[in-house]
């Protein structure tokens, strides 16, 4: 089952025929991904070889779910016309668009929330500044490695691309249903929480890994949402417990500010709501072991 | 990007805010001529990103130019909460005030929007405020789409219950603040205090304002605002390349791949220093995803550059970042230290894990490197890094 991705979803790439829409293009189609178009008003019409597969490429988002039926599209588009192509997935009302792209302004994606919002919430936005989201063995829209691990009944929610990786890397022998990336921006679409409901909600997730980090009380609002909704195990990992006050962390997202946003009280607040919490993310994978009696 | 105060007056006085002149000035005598010219009488303002620096003795009154001159002598080299002053603005005296208010616009992550936020209770910390009298606090939602006109800034005004004589000023005053959050890119524009003067004005004596450097590709007047002098020289040197770079304390030099990652080094690397002479992260270094071996040889040679740095750990999981180019790029950037003439001498552990993991750690063993080991756990090798800080501390 899955979930927000599975073998039945059919993707488009706003923005493939950039460079690194190409590549990852190419790597999604490795993965078993069923792209069924790119979108470029400048290239409509073309289409773009990936290794003897032809992706038609569309004038718009509107035209590509016209004409393919599509209900996943994956932004890899440049931060400054980041707002106008999320904007465009939102009027086409495509149900899930994976907005990959790093350094969007923060005015831009808190306009294009609101206007998700405006227009009824029709489209679930992941990201921005994200890795996407897999369903091992079915459908990858992202850039995660699909090589990583192999499907199994572990779900994943985290912050961070990398880490993401390396948990499933560590839990590689067992497998996950789903890994999402929600990303380490300061507004972001899906949330810790939506994930956790979807994965609590998902017959084929047995329990949940969340990977938090400083900046922000996502975390604790996850927590105070575990207590009350998720009857499956959750483990969690908090990056950030040595990160100096008031410096941005690579992500723009994370940063702490004053007292608030500091892992200890994300890692205080998890544990509260029964969630257990790695200190390092082997230690982590080790917690999820145990549970599961793998 | 935190801006100074005299760099937030600019800001508002271009998008209309009302604001009294000033000038700012980095020499005692300077004081002078900029005192004249606001009729012989003037503020002395400290310039630190700090709070509390009026109680700190940085803002200071002058009577006529010379005494300016001594006050600006006073300020200009004090020390205020760790922050040197290296420069002052030279204000216009206001006018007699009245009352003191507080209002802003920020950035509320919580509910992914933007948020008003106004006081009648200003000229304190504002935290302090919300603590101590909630209430006297309003909170007002405002959508990234819609923004504040008129009719929303008397919405603010009216929730935060300011007096109906100084309702209308101050809701024009809300508007162009919010022209200049927009317009600017802020995280975060603050007036506080916005006075009402007994002259019946409301004007906006002292500020904050935080940028957003996502923004810089259409704020091009934005670069010229960052403290370039206040920079740690490595902090500056790697944004000169492009790293993601941050100077902490500790020994143990960091560099990973992907932000999540190296947040997690830092963290492992100082549960491990707990047992070896309490050596912490030196740094904070992402080489982003996909990166080539230039990068990780520009990124290692400002590790290298760092005179703290005891022992480098290399921590890299390859997702879209291939190993073998991480491994390339050590190789390289030692061979060009040691071209340079620069000796060499911290040593460097080294995980490769993910793509091209089992090519990364073949290139590192044929290049045998005296100080380059390898340890193929995270936990281990973060335990073996510290173990070599603090062995050559």
């Amino acid at each position: 089952m899955a979930i927000f991705l599975t073998k039945d979803s059919k993707v488009i790439v706003q923005g493939m025929t950039g460079a690194t829409g190409m590549k990852h293009t190419r790597l999604m189609l490795a993965d078993g991904t069923n792209i069924v178009g790119g979108v470029n008003p400048r290239k409509a019409g073309t289409s773009v070889d990936f290794d003897g597969t032809e992706v038609p490429v569309f004038g718009s988002v509107k035209e590509a779910m016209e004409k393919t039926g599509a209900n996943v599209s994956v932004l890899f588009v440049p931060p400054a016309f980041s707002k106008a192509a999320v904007v465009e997935a939102i009027d086409a009302e495509i149900p899930l668009a994976v907005v990959i792209t790093e350094g969007i302004a923060v005015h831009d994606s808190a306009a294009f929330w609101a206007y998700a919002g405006a227009k009824g919430n029709k489209t679930r936005i992941i990201g921005p500044n994200c890795p996407g989201l897999i369903t091992p063995g079915q459908s990858n829209a992202g850039i995660i490695p699909g090589d990583i691990t192999k499907p199994g009944r572990i779900g994943l929610v985290s912050k961070s691309g990398t880490l993401t990786y390396q948990m499933m890397y560590e839990l590689r022998d067992i497998g996950f249903s789903s890994a999402v990336g929600i990303g380490g921006d300061p507004v972001i679409g899906t949330t810790h929480i939506d994930a956790l409901a979807a994965f609590e909600a998902d017959p084929e997730t047995d329990l949940i890994v969340m990977i938090g980090e400083i900046g922000g009380d996502a975390e604790e609002r996850a927590a105070d949402f575990i207590a009350k909704n998720v009857t499956k195990p959750v483990v969690g990992y908090v990056a950030g417990f040595t990160a100096p006050e008031g410096k941005t962390m690579g992500h723009a997202g994370a940063i702490v500010s004053g007292s608030s946003g500091t892992a200890q009280a994300k890692k205080e607040a998890l544990e509260a709501a029964g969630v257990k919490v790695g200190k390092t993310p082997t230690e982590t994978a080790k917690l999820a072991r145990e549970i599961l009696g793998a | 990007m935190d801006l100074f105060e005299y760099q937030a007056r600019d800001l508002f006085a271009k998008h209309g805010v009302p604001v009294l002149a000033g000038e700012v000035i980095d020499t005692p005598e300077a004081a002078r001529e900029a005192t004249e010219k606001l009729g012989g009488k003037s503020v002395v303002k400290a310039q630190v990103k700090v709070g509390g620096r009026g109680k700190a003795g940085g803002v200071k009154l002058a009577a006529d130019p010379d005494e300016a001159v001594a006050r600006a002598t006073d300020i200009l080299g004090m020390d205020i909460k760790g922050h040197t002053v290296h420069k002052v603005m030279i204000a216009e005296l206001s006018p007699e005030i009245e009352a003191e208010y507080y209002v802003s616009y920020l950035l509320d992550r919580t509910n992914r929007t933007f948020l008003a936020m106004a006081s009648v209770q200003g000229g304190m910390d504002i935290e302090e405020v919300a603590e101590k009298t909630p209430e006297a606090l309003a909170k007002v939602p405002v959508n990234a789409v819609d923004g504040v006109d008129i009719v929303k800034a008397r919405e603010i005004v009216a929730q935060a219950k300011f007096p109906a004589d100084v309702a209308e000023g101050v809701a024009e005053a809300l508007v162009t603040l919010w022209d200049t959050f927009v317009a600017e890119d802020a995280l975060l524009v603050e007036v506080n205090p916005l006075v009402k003067t007994k002259d019946g004005r409301i004007l906006a004596l002292d500020g904050k304002v935080s940028l957003d450097e996502n923004a810089d590709f259409r704020q091009p007047g934005h670069e010229a605002l960052e403290d370039k002098a206040a920079a740690d020289p490595l902090e500056a040197a790697a944004k000169a390349k492009n790293l993601n770079y941050v100077k902490l304390d500790g020994e143990v030099g960091i560099i990973g791949n992907g932000a999540g990652l190296v947040m997690s080094t830092l963290d492992v690397v100082a549960y491990a220093g707990e047992n070896h002479g309490d050596v912490k992260p030196a740094n904070f270094l992402d080489i982003g995803g996909g990166a080539s071996a230039e990068v990780m040889a520009n990124g290692l040679e400002i590790i290298l550059g760092d005179p703290d740095v005891k022992s480098v750990f290399v921590n890299v999981f390859g997702g879209i970042t291939a190993c073998d180019e991480v491994a390339n790029g050590i190789v390289q950037a030692l061979a060009l230290l040691e071209s340079k003439g620069e000796k060499v001498e911290k040593p460097l552990v080294v995980r490769l894990d993910g793509n091209n993991a089992e090519l990364g750690r073949k290139i590192l063993s044929d290049a045998n490197h005296p100080l380059v080991q390898r340890v193929d756990t995270m936990d281990g090798a973060a335990d073996k890094a510290a173990e070599l800080a603090a062995a050559a501390k």
